[in-house]
């Protein structure tokens, strides 16, 4: 039975603009913008739909694996821990400055932002058989999705945690500075699967494009090199690069810096366009989303 | 009270199939377009080789009160399955007015929601969670599920290595385990074997002596003789015609024999098949 708080819409009317004569059914619902508030609106409500359908897809991801989840662990400490040891030795560092580093970035940028952009491509054709089958706001498959990662990522950031530990370091309480660009992440992260998940929907072209992109950002973003590494009048630069801000608004409190005035304006602002772009998109594209999945 | 009422509603349905489903190609092709458009004078007609827009209703005017229970008749792709999934809010249209007003449940596929890697036990607790039940409530759908099903051990075994009479056993347990005001159903649920038929006639009868608003579709036309008290013909996303059962479903009878109709327009309507 639907329920007034999964789908709000136990009373619903559309109208194409004024063709047609007042109706008094439904003179109450104005035009606009309000069903893809409701939808959003319904689809928090659900968080615990949500909460539930993302840690289903966890435990259905390594069901009858001896580790579950924990193999994101190990197989991320692997990784860092090879990584480490070649590029420490590469880039002349000790492992001692460069380790916590590298597990940190690599956490967050694995986790945070390359797999919440690429899932969020396929964020609702993944969701294709229930979409067709139920009355669901479109925005729990978001939610979703970033109860899945956030369960991932509570996994991944395991590795950090033991590197820093390991060493000694403890980040002190300026790393609390990196809540909220975490939050900002989520958002952003929510977003994204709006906008994404509509477009790759019905391009389905789309999604590889991102991937392949996604791919550079990891090349010319400070991942596995420091910012350091660049010279002062090169390192400027950096800040143009939306994923050095961003990435920088949560490493930089943990490593123990403040991140710049000038990545937190950015990104902020970028996040601010980032969701209007993605809310005007998903008003105008949420109806006809049923028959792109 | 629970009613539904359309006035004037149609609904379009975009079908995307090969380079329509690409970006790149898209771009292309609307600069194409664009530049085409520029030769032809006043010309506004948009080259849509890969997609096909079908009209699936078409200026519906309709209006179904408390107590009714309405079966759906026609051909495949006569906007049948169309019209239950924009009643239940799954397709939205924009043109003419749809309204609906009531607690509404709509049973359109035997999988609705389930996930196939997870055994059955726990597609009912997700499903719990679906129509937003409490713990208690879930107990209770737990148990009903199960003693209606007659799964046994396979319950606990995950759904993909169930048979298909054994996984709508499931779905139908699950699907009419709601008390719904106003109850849409697709035609599935005439399939199993014949003992389960038996008892899944019983489990509807009860859920239907409920509901305040029934729609279903059938190409079963006793059932529908039997259960409804107003039948919908629709023809081409149209009404051909509606009124008492006997009366229409007579005539659609007699016109099935005269004539050995072709389908009137291409549409997959059927999305249960795109879906699986």
């Amino acid at each position: 039975m639907r329920k007034r708080g999964l789908s709000a819409t136990a009373e619903r009317s559309t109208r194409l603009g004024n063709s047609k004569p007042e109706n008094p059914l439904e003179g109450h619902e104005p035009e606009s913008i309000c069903p893809r508030m409701d939808d959003i609106v319904s689809g928090m409500r659900s968080l615990r739909l949500a909460g539930t359908l993302g840690w289903t897809d966890i435990s259905l991801r390594y069901r009858g694996s001896v580790l579950g989840p924990f193999w994101m662990t190990i197989s991320a400490a692997i990784m860092v821990a090879s990584m480490g040891v070649i590029y420490a030795r590469l880039f002349h560092m000790n492992l001692r400055d460069y380790l916590p580093f590298l597990s940190l970035s690599m956490a967050l940028w694995q986790v945070g932002l390359s797999s919440l952009i690429q899932e969020s491509c396929t964020c609702f054709i993944d969701a294709e058989a229930s979409i067709h089958a139920m009355k669901l706001p479109f925005s729990l498959q978001a939610f979703r999705l970033l109860v899945r990662n956030a369960i991932v990522f509570a996994h991944s950031i395991v590795v950090p945690i033991g590197v820093f530990l390991i060493y000694g370091l403890f980040p002190g309480l300026i790393s609390l500075v990196s809540l909220p660009g975490l939050a900002l992440w989520l958002i952003d992260g929510f977003a994204a699967c709006l906008l994404l998940g509509a477009l790759c929907a019905r391009f389905r072209d789309i999604a590889p494009i991102i991937g392949a992109f996604m791919q550079i950002a990891f090349y010319v973003t400070p991942i596995i090199w420091k910012p350091t590494q660049l010279s002062p009048h090169q390192s400027r630069y950096l800040v143009l690069n939306p994923f050095y801000d961003l990435l920088e608004m949560v490493r930089g409190p943990i490593l123990g810096t403040l991140p710049p005035l000038s990545a937190v304006l950015i990104s902020v602002s970028l996040s601010i366009i980032w969701c209007v772009v993605a809310f005007l998109f998903f008003a105008r594209t949420r109806e006809r989303l049923a028959f792109w999945v | 009270m629970p009613l539904t009422r359309l006035i004037d509603y149609s609904l379009v349905y975009p079908m995307f199939h090969g380079s329509a489903r690409s970006l790149k190609k898209s771009l292309f092709k609307g600069v194409k377009s664009k530049v085409a458009d520029r030769q032809v004078v006043g010309g506004s007609i948009i080259s849509q080789a890969d997609m096909t827009v079908v009209l699936a209703l078409s200026q519906l005017t309709l209006s179904i009160e408390t107590g009714e229970r309405v079966g759906l008749i026609g051909h495949n792709g006569a906007g049948k399955s169309t019209l239950l999934r924009a009643l239940a809010g799954i397709y939205e249209s924009r043109l003419g007015v749809l309204h609906v007003e009531g607690d509404l449940h709509a049973l359109l596929s035997p999988q609705a929601g389930m996930n196939t890697d997870l055994t059955g036990r726990e597609n009912i607790r997700l499903y719990a969670r679906y129509i937003g039940l409490d713990k208690a409530a879930a107990i209770t759908l737990e148990k009903d599920v199960e003693e209606f099903a007659e799964l046994g051990a396979f319950l606990d075994l995950p759904v993909r290595l169930y048979s298909s009479g054994m996984a709508i056993r499931l779905g139908f347990g699950l699907a009419t385990a709601p008390r719904p005001e106003i109850l849409l159903m697709d035609e599935w649920f005439m399939a199993g074997d014949s003992h389960f038929q038996e008892k899944a006639r019983l489990r509807l009868t009860r859920l239907i002596e409920h509901v305040s608003i029934l729609v279903i579709t059938s190409h079963s036309l006793p059932v529908l003789r039997q259960w409804c008290t107003r039948i919908i013909w629709m023809e081409g996303g149209r009404i051909r015609m509606d009124g008492p059962p006997d009366l229409v479903i007579d005539a659609y009878e007699a016109i099935n024999q005269a004539e050995h109709q072709p389908l009137k327009i291409p549409v997959i309507e059927d999305s249960r098949a795109r879906a699986s």
